[in-house]
This record gives structure tokens, C-alpha cells and sequence, in this order.
């Protein structure tokens, strides 16, 4: 039972860690917390639904989804980022908010308000390891986020490209003083985000068989809580966070009862944040957002 | 006066509350995300006091308020050690935690709500958002109020200047916690039912999203933000289905132009000229 329920912990946790490694690549690089990628969360779910009622096999309407989520991505960087250089550091939250009230609301004019029914993609196939019982889906799932992850990691350690973005995490104005092109590498930030985001909504709707237009924000939410608990900025981090968060989640229903959940998962983040602010992983703040 | 306008005109009245509940940490440079969690002690408690103390609700909603100011200024010290987007979280955190709490809370009903017995008409509440209003003006030409922008503006030379800096966060956290308590306290007796489920997130970043649409430079942006945030949907009303989507471009467009809000003190210093010149 135990040992099932932490099974089912760490997959829902390769959910978090998704979506809180895209938060984290814009906190960490761009210090930009951006409230717009659960609604690209939410976008990814839904279109990879919505092309598929309309005929389209998965695996396009998978990269149609992300395709679209990447496209509004540079939306939200032309018109809530970009502007706002230079301004009070709390203005361009209400901007990328406004982007998830606008994807909200446009996925509600064209599918409703209910939650529907994403196919199941995969037949029922489960590996029975002992008592444990593992769906094939999260275990690819499990599988694909993880590795991504170590790929990015990888990037950004071990490439001219990785060491770019870095340069521009630790100081922008030695950046551009080196010859980086900021003005193209922002923008590919916000892409690589944004399909973290969206593929990490497309996982969810093949795991958890349903979407619908708000449900970005649960899982959005949390995704921060699980980047600041892991420690803001680091990848290693965000995965660790999401795993513990993850396991919060699902011990907790389990054990104690659905309604206790935010209890523990928030409650952690505040402990966290009083105890350790730097988040388990992370080291020191010396330089924020807000 | 039509029911239906009478409605708007009251959450009109609660969100003015709200946004000046933010707008007072904000004023500090902390940015509240929990203010909801605030909102749920003060409704809660005032409501506990008037259904099983009797106790008059003139009595029992300035008492929620000052509970959760206290539970601010509680929370406010530990939880103020952290800055910037930390603290953010923090409070993100503490406003999902208390409503949590409150929906697990038996003794109040827990996910079943909790009916209050006492009730508070609209002019009431019109009142008393016009007092919060009204204090706040007056608190804005206080010597609190520019130790709270020197703070803001640059901490490290406001304290050198020997302000102190930790004391002016954390009595700028418990005021607002207070404002919102109070808030909390005259909508359960205005609605006659408390539900924790509406003290959510979405409650406090929208609230944040008044009052940094307003414009945090003068005391006035809260209150035009909060207007605008409440009239507007209404009016946009004809285009049901779009209404919101349409809200949402008009505000991404309009941040794009004029990031510091609508209200600021530079719109101020243009009306004063037009005015001396006239």
C-alpha cells in the first residue's frame, strides 16, 4: 500500500517537476515569474484534445499543441516581458496573468467549462512488479521527463549555448558587453519554457485521462511551490522539489484525506521557505525578482 | 436603487476593501499573495462571535479585523525574514494553508460553509468601504506612509536614516492583514454564509492584479483599480462569452503601455499644473 502509493507519488511528481523546470528557466534566467505557463499547461492538455476530436492522430495533434504553446509563448515575451524592462520588478505578473485569464477564457468560448474525457491512448497495460502495479504511460512519462531534464542539464553545463544562457542568469549587462545576442536569446528561453509547460499538460491528459480549461491552475501552483521547495533557479533542484511535492500530495490524500492536501503541500513550502529560503537545492539568494 | 445595481455596487465595496488590504504591504515594496487567508480569519472569527456569542456584529467584525491582524503580525515576523519573490510565496503559501485549514475546521462548518446569523445591509457595507477609503487617505499624508515608500524606494538608505526598516514591513503586513480581516468580516455578514473554498488564490492574485493595475504610486490606484475591475466586466457585459477574453487582451495591452498603472504620480503633478495654469 505504502510502497504503491509512492509509486503513484513520483509520477504525479514528474508532472510538477515539468512544469516547475519551465518556471525555474524563467525565474533563473530571466527573473521573470511568469503566471502565463500554467495557462500554456492548460493549452498543451486541451488543443492536443481538441485537434484530436477533430481527427488528428496523437502524435500530431501532440506537436500542433506544443507548436501553439510555443507561438503564444513569444506573445507573452513581446507584450509582458519586453515592455516592462526597466519598470517596478511586480508589473509584469499582471501582465502574464492576464495571458492566463485570456487562454482560459478562449479554451472555455471553444470546449466549455466541463472536464472531458481524454482518450486512453495506451491499452490498459501495467507492469506488475511484486505488489506494484505501474502504468505504462506514467512510466514513459517518468521516463521522458527525467530525461528531457538531464538533457537540459546537460545544455546548460557542457554547451557554447548553455554557457549563453548562464552568462545572461549571472549578469545581463556583461552579457550583451560580451556579444550576446539577448534580443534572440530571450526568446528562445520563453520557447524552451513553454514546451516544457505544454508537454508537461499533454503528459497529464495521457496519464490522467481528462482536461479542461482551469486545469493549469492547481497544477501551475504547485509546480511553483515544488521550483521554491527544490531551490529557485536550479534544475536539479525543480526536479526534486516536484518529486517531494508529488509525494506530499499523494501520501496525503491516502493517508489523511483529500481536503488536507494544501494543508501539506503549502504548508511545506512555508516551512521551507521560514526554515531553508534557498529551497533544499539552492544555493543563497543574491539577486531576485520582486 | 435595482437589485442589480445594488450587487455590483457591493463588490465594488469589498474589492476597494481588498485592494487597499494589498495595496498597504505593497506600499512597503511586499508583495501579499495571501491576502485571502486574511480575509478567511476575519470572516470566520467575527462570524463565530455574532452565531455562538451573540455578540453584535459591530462588535465581532473589528474584532475578526484585529484577529487577523495579530495572526499577521505573528506570521509577519518569521515569515518576513524572507524578501522579494520569496516572500511572495511565502505569503502564497500561509493564504493557501489558512483556507485549508479553515475548510477542515469542523467547528465552523468545515467544506459545508457556515451560515451566520446576523446580517449587514449594502449601505452598511458602502460605509464602510468609504472608512477604509477615507483612513487611508488620512494614513497617506502621515509620516507612517513615507517611511513606507522610503522603505520601499531603497531600504538600506531608509535605515540609515533610522527608520526601522523591519518594523515598518512587518506593522505594513499586520495593517493589511487587518484591513482584510475586516473585509472577510463584513462580507460574511453581508452574503449570511461563509465558505472557505472562497478564500482561494485566484482571490488574492486577482486583488494584487487591482491594485498593480491602479498603480501602487499614490493612495489613489487601489481604488480606481478596483472600480475598473469591477465596472468593466460588467459593462462588456453585451459580449457575454468574450467578456472576460476581451478584459484580458485589453489588460496585456494596456501594462504594454503605461506599466506603472493607470493612477500615477506623474498624472498627478499634470493635473496640478493644468490646474494653476487655469
Amino acid at each position: 500500500m505504502l510502497a504503491q502509493q509512492i509509486v503513484n507519488g513520483l509520477m504525479l511528481g514528474a508532472i510538477y517537476m515539468l512544469v516547475a523546470v519551465a518556471f525555474t528557466l524563467a525565474i533563473g534566467v530571466l527573473n521573470f515569474l511568469n503566471f502565463s505557463l500554467p495557462g500554456l499547461f492548460m493549452v498543451g492538455g486541451m488543443l492536443a484534445f481538441g485537434l484530436m476530436k477533430a481527427g488528428w492522430p496523437f502524435l500530431i495533434a501532440a506537436a500542433g499543441a506544443l507548436a501553439a504553446a510555443a507561438f503564444v509563448s513569444l506573445l507573452v515575451e513581446r507584450f509582458a516581458y519586453r515592455p516592462m524592462q526597466g519598470g517596478d520588478p511586480e508589473v509584469p505578473l499582471v501582465s502574464s496573468l492576464g495571458f492566463l485569464v485570456l487562454l482560459e477564457n478562449l479554451m472555455l468560448i471553444q470546449y466549455g467549462s466541463d472536464q472531458q474525457a481524454f482518450p486512453a491512448l495506451l491499452p490498459d497495460l501495467n507492469i506488475r512488479l511484486g505488489g506494484l502495479v505501474i502504468g505504462i504511460a506514467q512510466l514513459i512519462s517518468l521516463a521522458l521527463s527525467l530525461g528531457l531534464v538531464a538533457f537540459l542539464s546537460w545544455y546548460l553545463s557542457s554547451t557554447a549555448g548553455g554557457r549563453r544562457i548562464r552568462t545572461v542568469a549571472e549578469n545581463r549587462e556583461t552579457a550583451l558587453l560580451m556579444g550576446i545576442d539577448i534580443s534572440r536569446l530571450v526568446p528562445q528561453l520563453f520557447i524552451a519554457s513553454a514546451l516544457l509547460a505544454a508537454l508537461a499538460g499533454i503528459l497529464f491528459a495521457v496519464n490522467y485521462q481528462q482536461v479542461s480549461p482551469f486545469m493549469g491552475e492547481g497544477v501551475g501552483f504547485k509546480g511553483v511551490a515544488a521550483m521554491i521547495v527544490g531551490g529557485m533557479g536550479s534544475i536539479w533542484g525543480a526536479v526534486l522539489g516536484g518529486l517531494v511535492i508529488g509525494l506530499a500530495e499523494v501520501l496525503s490524500i491516502s493517508f489523511i484525506g483529500a481536503d488536507v492536501v494544501n494543508i501539506s503541500v503549502y504548508g511545506l513550502l512555508l516551512l521551507i521557505l521560514i526554515v531553508r529560503p534557498q529551497g533544499l537545492m539552492g544555493r543563497a539568494a543574491s539577486r531576485e525578482k520582486l | 436603487m435595482s437589485g442589480y445595481l445594488t450587487g455590483v455596487l457591493v463588490v465594488l465595496a469589498f474589492n476597494v476593501i481588498a485592494a487597499y488590504a494589498v495595496y498597504l504591504p505593497l506600499a512597503a515594496g511586499q508583495l501579499n499573495l495571501g491576502i485571502a487567508g486574511f480575509m478567511a480569519i476575519g470572516a470566520y472569527a467575527s462570524a463565530f462571535l455574532t452565531n455562538e456569542y451573540m455578540w453584535p456584529m459591530w462588535a465581532a467584525i473589528p474584532l475578526g479585523a484585529a484577529l487577523a491582524g495579530l495572526v499577521g503580525l505573528l506570521i509577519g515576523v518569521p515569515v518576513l525574514r524572507t524578501h522579494g519573490i520569496y516572500l511572495a510565496m511565502a505569503t502564497f503559501a500561509l493564504g493557501q494553508v489558512i483556507s485549508a485549514i479553515f475548510l477542515n475546521l469542523e467547528v465552523v462548518g468545515g467544506a459545508a460553509g457556515y451560515p451566520v446569523t446576523d446580517y449587514a445591509g449594502p449601505y452598511v457595507v458602502y460605509a464602510a468601504a468609504a472608512g477604509v477609503v477615507v483612513l487611508m487617505l488620512l494614513v497617506s499624508r502621515t509620516r507612517f506612509a513615507l517611511c513606507l515608500t522610503a522603505v520601499k524606494s531603497d531600504a538600506t538608505v531608509a535605515d540609515l536614516l533610522g527608520v526601522s526598516v523591519r518594523g515598518m514591513k512587518v506593522a505594513a503586513f499586520a495593517l493589511g492583514a487587518a484591513v482584510a480581516g475586516f473585509g472577510g468580516g463584513l462580507y460574511a455578514h453581508h452574503y449570511s454564509f461563509v465558505e472557505a473554498q472562497h478564500f482561494n488564490v485566484l482571490l488574492s492574485v486577482f486583488t494584487v492584479l487591482y491594485v498593480l493595475f491602479g498603480g501602487t504610486q499614490t493612495v489613489w490606484g487601489p481604488l480606481v483599480g478596483a472600480a475598473f475591475f469591477t465596472l468593466v466586466p460588467e459593462l462588456l457585459r453585451a459580449s457575454d462569452q468574450w467578456r472576460y477574453a476581451l478584459f484580458a487582451v485589453f489588460i496585456i495591452l494596456f501594462m504594454a503601455v503605461r506599466p506603472q498603472g493607470l493612477v500615477t504620480s506623474s498624472l498627478f503633478r499634470l493635473f496640478r499644473r493644468k490646474a494653476e495654469a487655469a
